[in-house]
């Protein structure tokens, strides 16, 4: 543990940029955890003699057509962001995790029948394929977070494939079959853990682009529904009225989200650096 | 080079089997009863039953999946229940505004990535390197529906440099006679200069918030393979040879250094056909992805299905095309099959 925290220092100072997505992450957390709290204002209560106030001492990101106030909402909305991105990335690992892992380790039939599941989802241009499964599954928040594991599960699968087809031939693996352990066991006890870091990159690499999906999918109206504040829908909503000059109803949820994005790419490269110098761009 | 094709071909057809099974799941995926909602609520059973046995709804699965094909393969994916249009019909007059949109995008985004990726390389640790870190991580960090609208309010509502962001012309020219669909070429081909101005004010906002999305994967893959490139021994012998930078750097570094970037196209084309439905949504754009957008906000399936499909199978023969250029270019690869 020491060195790896001794080589995580290293990377941190090498590349202070990293240590900036740290602190740029823990707020996120804060803001995820604790939102509904600190929020200044109750997020759903519109007020119709303050609807669209531009930024303010009062109302620092402004209020938006009902009244309400952007910074609470933007605020509270963080932990649905985040819970949606965190559920689905969970889920994709999952989905991935075992079926590459099984995959890589067994071959055959087993390798075929993912490989052939991850290369048909790799056929759609991933964000149509995840329109088309929230479509076809129903308008739920729940169905933003299966769509989105589904058009990420392909890139686990093959990284677990290709982690765990190295390994199944590794001494520690004949060990652990020779001193009689199944082979259930053989893969979840001692292949798995064993690529558990490189999947842990993965997961923060395609943090941010689940969030984005997320995002994306509730713009176009799928998924969060008004009044529930959510950053993706508050910029369509905000959309209305950029021609009219009401920047900041999109500008603020926009920039959070560009921002958590950010944050979450970052911290994957740095993840990256500390865990896989190899990887290092 | 048939053979080349072929094999090209041959290996498509697995995809496409994939693409059109996972699109007929998903209509049966598809929550409640379509026979209950195309009868609409004041439907009797039997009228019910009627449109189920109309719609081919009371048939086994095997049954209705080769009904499917057969309606795809007479091109019939069924009819909107909004404008009771053919599907089928609505996509194909709607393409071209998307592929125009796609297409000037993908050409935006390479010619800002390649050189950025380029010179990155070549000057690496310097400022232009940094440059193209930033840019990169931020393109791929920018919501496409927020750098759209927030173009939208600086060139457009702020600076007044470009035209409302609704649609493809100002309403006060008319379109373009129609050749090949795409406003660009038909107004040049016909020498309508005011409407090729007019199209392109209002194709640029759009494709640039696109190819700013779709720039960084081409970018970072051309920077990290010059870089390997000008690693290699050839290079140092070229270079210990006396050839010019200019020489070293564009006939033999480039050349080779271009082939990971050709690969790297599909995974562009993925963006960018994802991006170009929000981009759509943001600018008013009459292209497909607006279309499927419309439909899924009044629960129209089919165009939202036929939309789908019609984006797996541009797609996949995106792809097709990406691997057979590839092997134009690589002589290695033609070796091989």
């Amino acid at each position: 543990m020491l060195p790896l925290l001794r080589h995580a220092r290293y990377v941190l100072s090498e590349n202070p940029v990293t240590g900036l997505a740290f602190g740029l992450f823990a707020l996120f957390l804060i803001a995820a955890l604790f939102g509904p709290v600190l929020a200044p204002y109750n997020p759903l209560q519109s007020n119709a003699a303050m609807a669209l106030k531009p930024p303010s001492a009062a109302h620092w990101f402004g209020t938006d057509q009902l009244g309400r106030d952007i910074f609470s909402r933007v605020l509270v909305a963080t932990r649905l962001d985040l819970t949606i991105a965190f559920a689905s990335v969970i889920l994709a690992f999952m989905l991935g995790a075992l079926s590459g892992v099984a995959a890589g380790y067994f071959g055959g039939w087993t390798d075929r029948i993912v490989g052939r599941l991850a290369d048909t989802i790799m056929a759609f241009p991933l964000f149509v394929l995840a329109m088309g499964i929230v479509a076809a599954l129903g308008n739920e928040v729940i169905n933003i977070v299966i769509a989105t594991a589904i058009i990420n599960f392909p890139l686990y699968a093959r990284v677990a494939r290709a982690e765990a087809n190295v390994r199944r031939d590794a001494g520690f693996v004949e060990a652990a079959r020779l001193s009689g352990n199944g082979e259930a066991r053989v893969v979840l006890g001692h292949v798995l853990p064993n690529i558990m870091p490189i999947m842990m990159v993965q997961m923060s690499l395609t943090m941010g682009y689940a969030i984005l999906n997320a995002a994306g999918l509730s713009f176009i109206g799928l998924g969060v529904r008004p009044p529930d504040a959510e950053w993706g829908i508050m910029v369509a909503e905000g959309a209305n009225f950029i021609q009219s000059g009401e920047w900041w109803i999109a500008l603020f949820p926009g920039a959070t989200l560009m921002l958590a994005v950010f944050c979450f790419n970052l911290l994957g490269d740095g993840l990256r650096d500390i865990i896989d110098p190899r990887m290092r761009t | 080079m048939l053979n080349l094709l072929l094999s090209r071909l041959a290996t498509a057809i697995p995809s496409i089997v994939g693409v059109v099974v996972v699109t007929f799941m998903l209509t049966r995926l598809l929550p409640g009863d379509p026979a209950a909602y195309f009868a609409g609520l004041a439907a009797s059973p039997q009228a019910i039953a009627e449109i189920r046995a109309k719609l081919g709804l009371d048939k086994s699965l095997p049954e209705q999946f080769v009904g499917y094909i057969g309606d795809l393969l007479h091109g019939n994916l069924g009819n909107s229940l909004s404008t009771g249009q053919p599907v089928v019909v609505e996509i194909a007059t709607r393409l071209p505004a998307s592929a125009e949109l796609t297409l000037f995008a993908l050409i935006v985004a390479v010619a800002i990535a390649i050189p950025l990726g380029v010179l990155a390389a070549v000057k690496q640790g310097t400022w232009i390197d940094h440059t193209c870190r930033i840019v990169t991580t931020a393109g791929v960090s920018l919501p496409v529906f927020f750098t759209g609208l927030l173009f939208a309010y600086v060139f457009y509502y702020l600076l007044q440099w470009a035209p409302a962001p609704t649609g493809r012309l100002d309403v006060f020219l008319s379109p373009p006679t129609h050749i090949t669909g795409f406003y660009l070429i038909d107004s040049a081909l016909t020498g309508n200069l005011e409407t090729l101005w007019g199209a392109l004010r209002q194709l640029a906002l759009p494709a640039i918030s696109m190819a700013i999305f779709s720039l960084a994967p081409l970018a970072r893959m051309t920077r990290g393979s010059m870089l390997a490139v000008l690693g290699s021994d050839f290079i140092r012998t070229a270079r210990a040879s006396g050839l010019s930078p200019r020489t070293v750097i564009f006939t033999y570094a480039f050349r080779n250094a271009v082939l990971p970037v050709i690969t790297t196209l599909g995974m562009v084309f993925s963006f960018l056909l994802g991006a170009n439905v929000l981009v759509e949504t943001v600018f008013a754009w009459p292209g497909i992805g607006l279309y499927a957008v419309n439909a899924l906000i009044t629960s129209d399936y089919a165009p939202v299905q036929g939309f789908v499909l019609t984006m797996a199978i541009l797609y996949v023969a995106l792809n097709l095309t990406i691997d057979f250029v590839y092997g134009l270019v690589d002589p290695r690869v033609r070796l091989d099959s």
